[in-house]
């Protein structure tokens, strides 16, 4: 029973809504960058784009099996990706991220990201009941915990908070009991409110440290500063926007990292609330497309896989569309297949990989 | 493969849809997050993005003038332009740098370190890549407005001072706020702000700082100006006026030219000083702009100390002018007989010392007129002894030697009296007699500055009023402090001093025709004379040369305190300076009399010209009186404000 898989069994659906994020990110790449040093930024967003698509193909060529076979392999290689850039890495805005291959810096939590998906899928299949164990959830954390802890210590506190809901959204369909579920939601929310308080209690020098942790890039202006630039950006964007390439606040650089981590607010500011609503439609296209793909996968392995990558996906849009407006700390999570960045498109792509190797083969027995 | 089998195939399917629905509810509360922002709250967020838009530039306000008695100038201010590069288009900026380099003759590389230096101030900010522009500069900006538009000019004022350090240590000088003053000024500065230092600029900050104004333009989307909103104007500071004469100021600083030493010449009825000098001192026109860090350690370190104003911070013996304070004791305490006489051998034996008299030949029988007009050291050993330290601190204190005399500038030294209490507290033993006697002479312990003997000789010639010395013209509610001394004693010393300069005394080569010009001379040892024998006759262990001089007899107009240091002899080397000030004090004085006459007499009738001369009561003219020392120091009279 070989699975065979055809090319035209590809989810074009899913490629499409991912190809038209696309091409709004690249629009405002080129809008926010034209008058800039940074001109002409928009041909290596697409290049990245081509490098992901590639990557993508060649990731639903292996049959997820083969895949969630080799997870206790990825895990170590992963592990050891990390140690290798804490010990070599390149410090960049003041963290220790990047790990240069063949000259390019690649920023090796992305793909860990895309590794922790696999273990996961892996461990909640392996569960085989429809219960999850105290026993089971404790090595759930454990086996997220490892890695996230050493991405955080890098630092880089935002990737390594987008692996949580990986592991929530794994647990919960795994079948986690209303009782742990009940504490691990509890602990969550008591984490928040204490988190919340120490940070007024905080002197300046403090917070501004906090900050700076949370976000090195932002050294020279606090992220409060950011924030508010932002909302103003979308806030006078009003319904209609301001027009393409036309936004003050965009262009005369008041938008932070505005082709980046806050290309949404440029786009706001430019395209209106009708531009973002259009995009926040596209992004809930795609992750209803995914969960469609989760429900007709032909087994929970492929479930496990498909849903890990709804959730980051889904966390990355929710947590960076929420600082944007304010609603979220400024923590350096870029908007998927929007923001400029390489090893986040290629890692998206990848995602998207893992997804049309599930749909592939649904049918395949 | 054990995962294939088992339950595998079966999916949890609620709670797949249940996790649609949240993704669903979290992209709806984004939106709404979204219409809040952009439709509900859209005004406000459109008005703030408006205000980024609106760039400001400063209108630096000009400081105030500082104007003579005379309404003279002697400080003013002069446009200045900096250049300022504005980095909001980065591409026409790269473009534009190399010619903007060669334009201005910067050197590319710098320009590139301090385009990258302020990488971290928002784009819209303009730097000043180059302050104090030439006329070829703004030429140049000016001609390339078209095709480099990334430069702008911003005026600002600087500082012109009377050149050679023209009342320099009076004046003072400006410079750019330092952090703990900003720190204290609770908001009013901010940094880069030029702001008083020293002297007047200092002590009249508030006055003469103006308020700066702000060109506000809005920029389009480029960040190029498209049209001025508003324009605040900046408020100028005000100007003072100042007691200073300028006529007598140019004479004094020649009198002390290439002589380190200070001169203070007040109008002792009302405390206004008419002159003030302190040499050597410095150029402030050299702070206008910037000081280098190197020069401004030369001038710290220069053991000619040419930042200190001595007329109010030197701490000197003040040799045998303090004899006055001597005479006004022994008179006033009667604590010997008025008829108190000694036989001056030129030496005597206190407390088992020799103590010399200045004249080694001796004065012979010396009584109280003769032992001020000689200043006879012997005399007043003898009237130190016999009154006490107690006595002498107490007329001392009440005369204010030791203390501030409350002048208007910053930084005023108070010199010190010593007394018993003075010794106990500060070195934790007993008062040596043997000290008293040195005290007697103006030597010891005691010091002063050359203000504050100013301010006691006119004191004592007054009758007990010790004036407020002040520089501004309407200082207000100066004090003045009356002390109680007899007419007797006024009577005696003034004689006294009267016939130091025109009976023989130590000050008779500053002698004045037709002016009763008084005075006391000194000649403050500045080392003991058993270290300068060890140390050999060298320069700086010299005498310093004191006369203070004034005049008429009773109830002085006029004083003018001299100190010369390492002049040696007081009479001969400070009196004729300051006889100087008071000759050229009554010259206008005179003049301004006879024309007063003149146009009285010239006086036309209104009634017949219907115009009245409006000269006809005009100030003196300073152009008028003979020229003397160097050409004027001052600038001329600029009306630009």
């Amino acid at each position: 029973m070989k699975a065979r898989a055809r090319f035209r069994d590809l989810d074009w659906t899913l490629l499409a809504i991912a190809g038209a994020i696309c091409l709004l990110g690249v629009l405002e790449i080129y809008s926010s960058t034209r008058t800039s040093a940074m001109a002409g930024m928009q041909w290596r967003q697409i290049l990245w784009i081509g490098l992901g698509l590639v990557c993508m193909l060649i990731l639903s060529r292996i049959d997820y099996h083969t895949l969630l076979d080799q997870a206790p392999m990825l895990y170590l290689i992963g592990i050891a990706g990390l140690f290798v850039v804490m010990a070599v890495g390149h410090t960049r805005f003041g963290a220790k991220r990047w790990l240069a291959v063949a000259g390019v810096p690649l920023q090796v939590s992305e793909f860990v990201k895309l590794i922790i998906i696999v273990v996961l899928a892996r461990f909640f299949t392996e569960v085989h009941t429809d219960r999850l164990t105290l026993r089971d959830l404790m090595k759930v954390a454990a086996v997220a915990g490892f890695p996230a802890v050493l991405i955080l210590v890098q630092p880089d506190l935002g990737t390594a908070l987008t692996l949580v809901p990986v592991a929530l959204v794994g647990a919960f369909l795994a079948g986690i009991e209303w009782k742990h579920a009940a504490v691990v939601l509890l602990i969550g929310a008591a984490l928040v409110p204490v988190g919340w308080h120490y940070r007024n209690h905080l002197k300046p020098y403090q917070r501004q440290r906090l900050e700076t942790f949370l976000r090195p890039e932002d050294k020279p202006q606090t992220a409060g500063y950011q924030v508010l630039q932002s909302e103003i950006a979308v806030g006078s964007g009003g319904f209609w926007g301001k027009g393409f390439g036309k936004g003050s606040q965009n262009q005369l650089g008041f938008v932070p990292v505005r082709y980046s981590d806050f290309i949404l607010a440029a786009l706001a500011e430019e395209l209106g609330f009708a531009g973002v609503f259009v995009t926040l439609a596209l992004y809930l296209a795609l992750l209803l497309r995914l969960l469609e793909n989760a429900q007709k996968a032909k087994d929970r392995a492929g479930m496990f896989l498909v849903m890990g990558v709804t959730a980051i996906l889904g966390i990355h849009v929710l947590v960076n569309a929420g600082m944007v407006i304010g609603y979220m700390p400024v923590t350096g999570i870029p908007l998927p297949l929007m923001s400029y960045g390489g090893s986040a498109t290629v890692f998206v792509f990848m995602a998207l990989g893992l997804v049309m190797n599930v749909r592939i083969r649904r049918f395949v027995n | 493969m054990s995962y294939l089998f088992g339950n595998d195939q079966k999916l949890p399917q609620g709670r797949l849809i249940f996790l649609t629905y949240v993704t669903v509810a979290v992209i709806v509360l984004l939106l709404i997050g979204f219409w809040k922002l952009q439709v509900i709250e859209s005004g406000h967020y459109a008005e703030l993005a408006e205000r980024n838009r609106i760039r400001s530039i400063p209108i630096i306000a000009p400081r105030g003038r500082m104007l003579d008695r005379e309404g003279r100038v002697l400080v003013d201010n002069y446009p200045s332009f900096s250049i300022l590069l504005l980095r909001d288009d980065a591409r026409l900026l790269e473009r534009s740098m190399p010619q903007v380099a060669e334009g201005l003759g910067v050197p590319l590389e710098d320009l590139q370190k301090q385009l990258d230096e302020s990488k971290a101030q928002p784009k819209f900010q303009p730097i000043v890549i180059k302050p104090e522009a030439t006329q070829a500069d703004i030429a140049f900006v000016e001609s390339h407005r078209a095709d480099l538009p990334v430069m702008e000019l911003l005026m600002v004022h600087r500082r012109r001072y009377p050149r050679d350090g023209f009342l320099a240590n009076a004046i003072g000088y400006v410079g750019e706020v330092t952090a703990q003053q900003l720190e204290r000024s609770e908001g009013r500065y901010r940094p880069g702000d030029i702001v008083g230092k020293a002297g007047l600029e200092r002590e009249y900050n508030e006055t003469l700082q103006g308020t700066d104004g702000m060109r506000r333009m809005i920029v389009n989307s480029l960040g190029k100006p498209v049209k001025t909103l508003d324009n605040l104007d900046a408020i100028s500071g005000h100007p003072i006026d100042l007691t200073i004469d300028y006529d007598l100021q140019v004479v004094a600083e020649a009198d002390l030219a290439g002589k380190e030493g200070a001169l203070v010449a007040m109008d002792a009825r009302t405390g206004e000083i008419l002159a003030m000098v302190s040499h050597p001192a410095y150029d402030p026109n050299d702070f206008a702009v910037r000081i280098s860090p190197a020069e401004w350690d030369k001038l710290n370190t220069d053991p000619e100390t040419p930042l200190l104003n001595r007329a109010i911070q030197a701490q000197l013996a003040p040799g045998s002018i303090f004899k006055i304070v001597m005479a006004t004791a022994m008179l006033e305490s009667k604590a010997i007989p008025e008829d108190f006489h000694v036989f001056c051998p030129g030496y005597g034996d206190f407390y088992g010392r020799t103590f010399h008299c200045w004249d080694k030949r001796g004065h012979g029988t010396v009584d109280f007129y003769k032992a001020i007009v000689h200043s006879c050291d012997i005399f007043f050993y003898n009237v130190g002894k016999r009154i006490g330290i107690d006595r002498i601190d107490y007329y001392a204190n009440e005369l204010g030697i030791g203390h501030k005399t409350g002048i208007d500038l910053p930084g005023e030294e108070g010199g010190l009296m010593p007394s018993e209490e003075w010794t106990q507290r500060v070195f934790h033993r007993k008062w040596y007699p043997g000290e008293t006697i040195s005290v007697a002479v103006g030597q010891g312990a005691v010091t002063t500055t050359p203000l504050q003997l100013a301010r006691m000789i006119a004191g004592v010639a007054s009758g007990g009023t010790l004036v407020q010395p002040h520089l501004l013209k309407n200082f207000p509610n100066p004090h003045a402090e009356h002390i109680a001394i007899s007419e007797d004693t006024v009577e005696k010393i003034t004689q006294g001093m009267y016939g130091v300069v025109n009976d023989g005394g130590t000050g008779a080569s500053a002698r004045l025709q037709n002016i009763e010009f008084c005075g006391k001379s000194g000649s403050a040892q500045v080392i003991g004379y058993d270290t300068r024998t060890r140390l050999g006759k060298q320069r700086q262990f010299k005498d310093n040369a004191w006369f203070v001089g004034y005049a008429p007899r009773r109830n002085p107009e006029i004083v003018v305190a001299v100190l010369v240091q390492a002049g040696e002899h007081g009479g001969a080397i400070a009196g004729p300076i300051a006889s100087d000030i008071v000759k050229i004090y009554y010259d206008k004085k005179e003049r301004r009399r006879q024309e007063q006459t003149t146009a009285q007499a010239n006086q036309p009738v209104p009634a017949l010209t219907g115009s009245p001369n409006p000269a006809a009561t005009g100030r003196p003219v300073a152009a008028a009186l003979p020229p003397r020392g160097p050409e004027q120091n001052a600038p001329a009279g600029d009306a630009r404000r």
